[in-house]
């Protein structure tokens, strides 16, 4: 992996100089991080609410069959891992299965729909030779006593975990209806401190918290990470020049480019829907504004010019309109703006005197943001169509909200025990996680739409 | 709030003019009826009022600092231009009377120093959204340099950096922590 290392212009000698490493990540050297050292989560994922009203489901060991030395990742448990994790499904303890059945002709259908599971999965990982691996799972309706779905895959010791995420998104998507968001990736903002000095940390992760690779390292704040529509690219805002500084970040080549770097504020980037535009918020005119930058030709575009404050656009998923924070009412609330008719933006959120932060899922039909009440702040979500808003937690301090790129969940950043973590509610707000990171604190999550 | 800062800077301008300011060393809030916006005096027929904040302009902190614009006046830690930190309430950028005192100084150093520089660097506590935050928190750094630029200070010698709640000076999550996070800091370059 290739290291760059930047420093800041001089300053005062009170001001430490920006010390920042840029990471690129390529697949080879993945390939070979998997073989050398054991894989592990430096993210932690705690289910902190029960999954009461969740399917249950019997997701079977795997059999292994090949070499002697069993491959780290164990697809089974990723698999119960994810659909736990979705909230919608309680897959069985493995201490608790009353068979395991590794061939389809082993299910006896009868044991199953005494103990009331819907469902089984049944699977094997073959050792081919050479770094190459088979992957076969089947999924059976217990009730129907028949095979629903069955797929074979091949993979490396490097792109087992992928395999398995992929598994659990083909059974999300046949039970549900809805396509599964575990083959993905989150990025997120680190924050410790080395030596009496901070130190932050761009980062990206599998949805489950495993295999954390770090894009940026700073001694400077960075901000606001969020993926292109293709998950190719990361936008941020990163302090690391003395002032805050609007760049895209190429993940599989490490490639940086300075977006925007206007006097005053320079933040909360935000992709279009067809990746060709970043709508920002700058104050280089006098006070903040959105503004909308052409990725293919530089062209910048102001769309607000109210005195107030108006930030954090998040783009509705037409391209037609940004949904955005503006205090022009005095507190903070959420609008609406149109980019095909002009006029006026539309207010979005009249409960309580602090609404911001707004996420768009990908059909548009809801919008998460983070609500004030009863002094705390907690994530929410605002129906597009009804106007009906619902709460989903209960704070004091959550903010960041990020939809999955299917719309059942909610990551967002919180407080636990003193320590900032992230978290993830359903969008029913039954189904409660937390990510928590075993060195530092943890913030500003925002998970990928697809996994490239 | 606009209207609010234009009748302070008002009452400014009134009171300095009718105390004859005199340059060189001297107490500041020290002298009777001294040019602190917000002392009740009657001059020259002009009546002015005290400034309806509750804060005592006399101001603790400004007690026993010495006042005096000569370059190396930065660097005296017994001069009013030590104060280098301005504090705000939540969710606002409205200056204390205190503090709007302090920064008279410091516009007036700047002024009669006109090689000086200053970057105001932005801050506010952890509550609510981080990119809000960052425009709150240039607010607050506008704030401060607008009432720098009205004593003499040039818009070329003040830079502004908002870090939002990036920063924090204190780490708590109450208002102990809260209070110290919801800051402008004043660093002559």
């Amino acid at each position: 992996m290739k290291s760059i290392l930047l420093s800041g212009r001089s300053r005062d000698a009170a001001i430490a100089v920006a010390q920042v490493q840029i990471m690129k990540i390529r697949l080879v050297a993945m390939l070979f991080f998997f073989l050398a050292s054991p894989v592990h989560a430096v993210l932690k994922v705690e289910i902190t609410e029960g999954v009461e009203g969740a399917t249950p489901i019997a997701v079977i060991p795997f059999q292994w069959t090949g070499a002697s030395k069993r491959p780290d990742a164990d697809i089974s448990a990723i698999i119960a891992s994810d659909l736990r994790r979705s909230g919608r499904f309680a897959p069985v303890a493995e201490q608790d299965l009353l068979a395991r059945p590794q061939q389809p002709s082993d299910i006896h259908y009868k044991t199953w729909r005494v103990a009331g599971i819907d469902h089984i999965v049944i699977g094997g990982v073959e050792f081919l030779g050479e770094n190459s691996y088979k992957i076969e799972f089947r999924l059976f309706n217990v009730y129907r006593g028949e095979q629903v779905l069955g797929y074979s895959f091949n993979a490396t010791a490097g792109t087992l975990r992928t395999m398995a995420h992929q598994i659990s998104d083909l059974i999300f998507e046949h039970l549900t209806g809805l396509p599964g968001a575990f083959n993905s990736r989150i990025a997120y903002v680190t924050s410790r401190r080395v030596n009496g000095q901070p130190e932050y940390r761009l980062q990206v992760a599998d949805t489950d918290g495993y295999n954390p690779q770090t894009l940026l390292t700073s001694s400077e704040p960075i901000m606001s990470p969020t993926w292109s529509p293709d998950g190719s690219t990361l936008a941020y805002v990163s302090f690391e020049t003395g002032k805050s500084v609007i760049f895209t970040h190429r993940i599989l080549t490490g490639e940086r480019k300075t977006v925007a770097e206007h006097s005053g504020i320079n933040g909360a980037p935000s992709f279009s829907p067809d990746g060709k535009y970043l709508a920002m918020t700058l104050s280089k005119n006098g006070n903040p504004d959105i503004y909308i930058l052409s990725l293919e030709n530089d062209s910048l575009r102001r769309m607000t010019t109210h005195w107030s404050i108006d930030t954090e656009p998040a783009w509705m998923p037409d391209g037609g309109s940004i949904v955005f924070t503006s205090s022009r009412s005095g507190k903070p609330q959420l609008y609406e703006l149109s980019l095909k008719s002009g006029g006026a933006p539309r207010r979005l959120t009249f409960d309580g005197n602090y609404n911001a932060s707004p996420t768009v899922s990908m059909n548009g039909e809801t919008i998460g943001f983070v609500h004030h009440a009863d002094n705390s702040y907690k994530i929410a979500v605002l129906f597009t169509e009804t106007r009906l808003m619902q709460v989903l937690t209960d704070g004091p301090l959550d903010e960041s909200p990020d939809f999955a790129p299917n719309g059942s969940m909610i990551i967002f950043a919180s407080q636990h025990g003193g320590n900032a973590v992230l978290a993830a509610v359903s969008t029913d707000g039954r189904h409660h996680q937390r990510l928590v990171l075993s060195d530092g604190e943890v913030r500003e999550p925002s998970w990928a739409p697809t996994r490239y | 709030m606009k209207i609010r800062l234009l009748f302070l800077l008002m009452m400014f301008f009134i009171a300095a003019c009718t105390q004859g300011v005199k340059p060189g060393e001297e107490t500041a809030g020290g002298t009777a009826g001294s040019g602190t916006a917000g002392s009740s005096a009657t001059q020259g027929g002009v009546q002015i009022g005290k400034l309806s904040s509750g804060v005592s302009t006399a101001g603790t902190a400004l007690e026993g600092k010495t006042v005096s614009y000569e370059k190396n006046a930065i660097n005296d830690p017994g001069n009013v231009l030590s104060i280098r930190t301005i504090y705000f309430a939540f969710d606002s950028s409205e200056i204390s009377d205190v503090d709007v005192e302090v920064l008279k100084h410091h516009g007036k150093y700047l002024s009669l120093n006109s090689g000086a520089s200053l970057r105001l660097e932005g801050h506010t506590d952890e509550r609510g959204s981080r990119e809000y935050n960052v425009a709150l928190a240039d607010r607050r750094a506008q704030a401060v340099k607008k009432l720098l630029l009205f004593q003499g200070a040039a818009s070329d010698q003040i830079t502004i950096i908002s870090y939002g709640e990036e920063k924090p000076a204190a780490f708590g999550h109450d208002e102990s922590a809260w209070k110290l996070n919801r800051r402008v800091e004043l660093v002559y370059e």
